[in-house]
């Protein structure tokens, strides 16, 4: 098991220096021009450039960015924030998206979970159809439309919740954004929590453990949902890269000074600033990478079969 | 018996110059009538698929949601008498030009609310109103609605080529070749879409073009790994092996043996993927590095509703309600397929 997991984090580590180094080199030899020329003359262009190293070889780059990155250093942004050290801005728009999202993933998998079982002990009831409606629409319905909704009605027409986030009262203002981010995973979750377990249900150990007397709360905590819930961890790691991008519109549409909206803002402005695209780039990269590698780790901890035959083969 | 001191090829020739068969050779002395068996009787692969897909609900709903939007996107715009671009106004009594800015959903007899525009556009129909530069949004939802599905449908339909054939090929050849690709597909999947699309914003502008080269970049890598998967099931079966044996090159066995088995659960994740990619769109043009102005998606349909939501809050329906529509149907109808693909026993 050791073995297989410290296998992994190599795996994981070395895919993410390659693509650090696939952006950065695509970044840079990429046509383009990270300054507004309109605004700059040649001689102030040329200046820019040779302090940002950009004359340079590419190769020399390349290792110049990628040990300063390793020390935490992602350069200045090229046109955003006049050009503030991109770390100092990262560090506060990281904890504000992590406190969002952490939020969303707990109301999501904890109400998922919940509607989830209630619909499959149920099964054929009205609670059952309401649970297959509603993930229905979770699914089909973009997060940011339920912030748009949920905003309109009660930050607006009922001024309850603020309009914008706000962070001096940081809980209060994150129920709405957390909320509307976190219906997709809810919805995706009961979904297929429903489906594992009814399925469990009908297998015939449960059939067995039932016949033997076994029932009610240990029966579905002991042998069902046991079972039923390994699956769901590898739903887990779609659906949290699914929040980040839904994080993206969300955070722009609530004003939330996260990473999400310093994406946009890099992308989508008049230029697009180089720089932030680039540690933005890694950072999501290594996000991404990293909930791949949990995943993992931790369905193999959860599922005997695959720790085993991870044991017996070496590596599997 | 014949005398066996003949050769054989003479004894042949022999029996064949004394006796010409006639069809009555073949037929029924007696006059039986023989009945086929139509219960258990045989029906053909897609036959089936299309039987059970039919009497699958949800599957027929989702497959006429799907052709009513469809029709709509094709036929909506030519309905109405405005340009999707075109600003609607008229000449007020005093000779001034009015410009329908802002009316809500009304028809010839009669509007919801909205501004007063005294009865200088009382007759007109907008069915969805029109938004706040006064362009009819009945013909603007729907062109939107039409630029979505062709994004969606000329991404999938290149990304299903790309990543079927890539997916066959790895499969076929295994070994090396495998190992290699799929170590790239391996490092493509662990670069996020949003990264993708970030670095596209650099050099590309912003538009249709980036939207379906940044789709084009990430949805072929699921493709490729169900057609591996079914290459990985199919390359072991007899009929390839007679294939083989029979001389058949390895572009002929992937593309024409193996390939048209591998259809249906292709087509399942085709319909699958086509949501993402609208989905996907609907978040570009949004955020802003999709369709631009004075062009319009879906995407940038609920961005402009977004922004008017407070003076016009009719305007971000339509749009909302296309796009999910659009998502539910082809969901349903994946699922349909894929349940028809792989029939529980139960069902039959």
């Amino acid at each position: 098991m050791t073995k297989y997991v410290l296998k992994r984090i190599a795996m994981a580590l070395g895919t993410l220096l390659l693509i650090t180094f696939l952006l950065f080199v695509l970044v840079r030899i990429m046509p383009g021009n990270p300054f507004p020329s309109e605004r700059m003359s040649a001689e102030q262009i040329a200046n820019k450039r040779a302090e940002m190293g950009l004359d340079d070889p590419i190769l020399t780059q390349v290792v110049n960015y990628m040990s300063k990155v390793l020390r935490g250093d992602f350069g200045k942004g090229t046109s955003l924030y006049n050009g503030a050290p991109i770390k100092t801005v990262l560090g506060q728009c990281i904890s504000n998206s992590f406190r969002i999202g952490g939020l969303a993933i707990l109301i999501g998998t904890a109400v998922g979970l919940l509607l989830g079982i209630t619909a499959a002990l149920n099964k054929g009831t009205f609670i059952d159809g309401f649970a297959t409606v509603f993930s229905i629409i979770g699914v089909c319905v973009p997060s940011y439309i339920f912030l748009i909704f949920l905003q309109y009605f009660f930050s607006y027409r009922i001024p309850f919740f603020p309009y914008f986030f706000d962070n001096s009262r940081f809980l209060f203002s994150s129920i709405v954004p957390s909320l509307s981010l976190s219906l997709f995973t809810m919805s995706t979750i009961a979904r297929f929590t429903r489906n594992e377990m009814v399925e469990v249900m009908d297998s015939d150990y449960v059939r067995l453990a039932e016949s033997k007397g076994l029932q009610g709360g240990a029966l579905v905590r002991k042998h069902v949902l046991r079972n039923a819930l390994i699956p769901i961890v590898t739903v887990l790691a779609p659906l949290i890269v699914d929040l980040l991008t839904g994080a993206l519109v969300v955070e722009k549409i609530y004003g939330i000074n996260g990473i999400g909206k310093l994406m946009v803002d890099a992308i989508a402005g008049e230029g697009v600033d180089y720089n932030y695209v680039l540690a933005l780039g890694i950072l999501y990269s290594a996000l991404y990478i990293g909930i791949m590698l949990v995943v993992d780790i931790l369905y193999g901890v959860l599922d005997p079969r695959i720790r085993v035959a991870a044991k017996e083969g070496g590596d599997a | 018996m014949a005398d066996t001191t003949t050769p054989i090829a003479a004894q042949v020739a022999l029996r064949t110059d004394s006796y010409t068969p006639t069809p009555a050779d073949f037929e029924f002395l007696t006059n039986r009538d023989i009945t086929m068996d139509q219960n258990f009787a045989s029906q053909s692969y897609w036959k089936g698929v299309a039987i059970h897909f039919f009497k699958n609900k949800r599957a027929v709903v989702g497959l006429v949601i799907v052709a009513v939007i469809i029709l709509l996107a094709i036929f909506g715009p030519l309905l109405s008498s405005y340009g999707y671009t075109e600003i609607v106004s008229a000449t007020g009594a005093d000779g001034k030009q009015v410009v329908a800015r802002g009316i809500a959903p009304q028809l010839p007899f009669g509007q919801l609310a909205g501004v007063d525009h005294g009865d200088l556009f009382a007759d007109k129909s907008f069915l969805f109103g029109t938004d706040d530069l006064g362009r009819d949004l009945w013909t603007r939802t729907w062109q939107g609605a039409r630029i979505s599905l062709i994004i969606a449908f000329v991404t999938i339909f290149i990304d299903m080529i790309i990543g079927m054939s890539y997916g066959l090929i790895s499969g076929y050849f295994g070994g090396a070749v495998d190992n290699i690709m799929q170590r790239i597909v391996e490092i493509a999947n662990s670069i996020p879409r949003l990264v993708i699309v970030s670095v596209l914003a650099i050099f590309m502008p912003k538009g249709m073009g980036l939207v379906i080269v940044a789709l084009l970049l990430t949805e072929w890598i699921g493709m490729s790994k169900i057609a591996r998967a079914e290459m990985l099931k199919l390359k072991e079966q007899e009929y390839v092996l007679a294939s083989r044996t029979l001389g058949a090159g390895s572009f002929h066995i992937i593309f024409k043996q193996i390939l048209p088995n591998t259809i249906g659960p292709i087509i399942t994740q085709m319909m699958f993927s086509i949501p993402t990619a609208i989905f996907t769109e609907a978040f570009l043009s949004f955020v802003g590095v999709g369709i631009v102005l004075p062009d319009c998606s879906i995407g940038s349909l609920i961005e402009a509703g977004f922004n008017n939501i407070t003076t016009l809050p009719y305007q971000i329906l339509p749009p909302i309600i296309v796009l999910a529509l659009q998502m539910l149907g082809f969901n349903f109808i994946g699922d349909g397929f894929r349940e028809a693909l792989a029939p529980k026993l139960e069902d039959m």
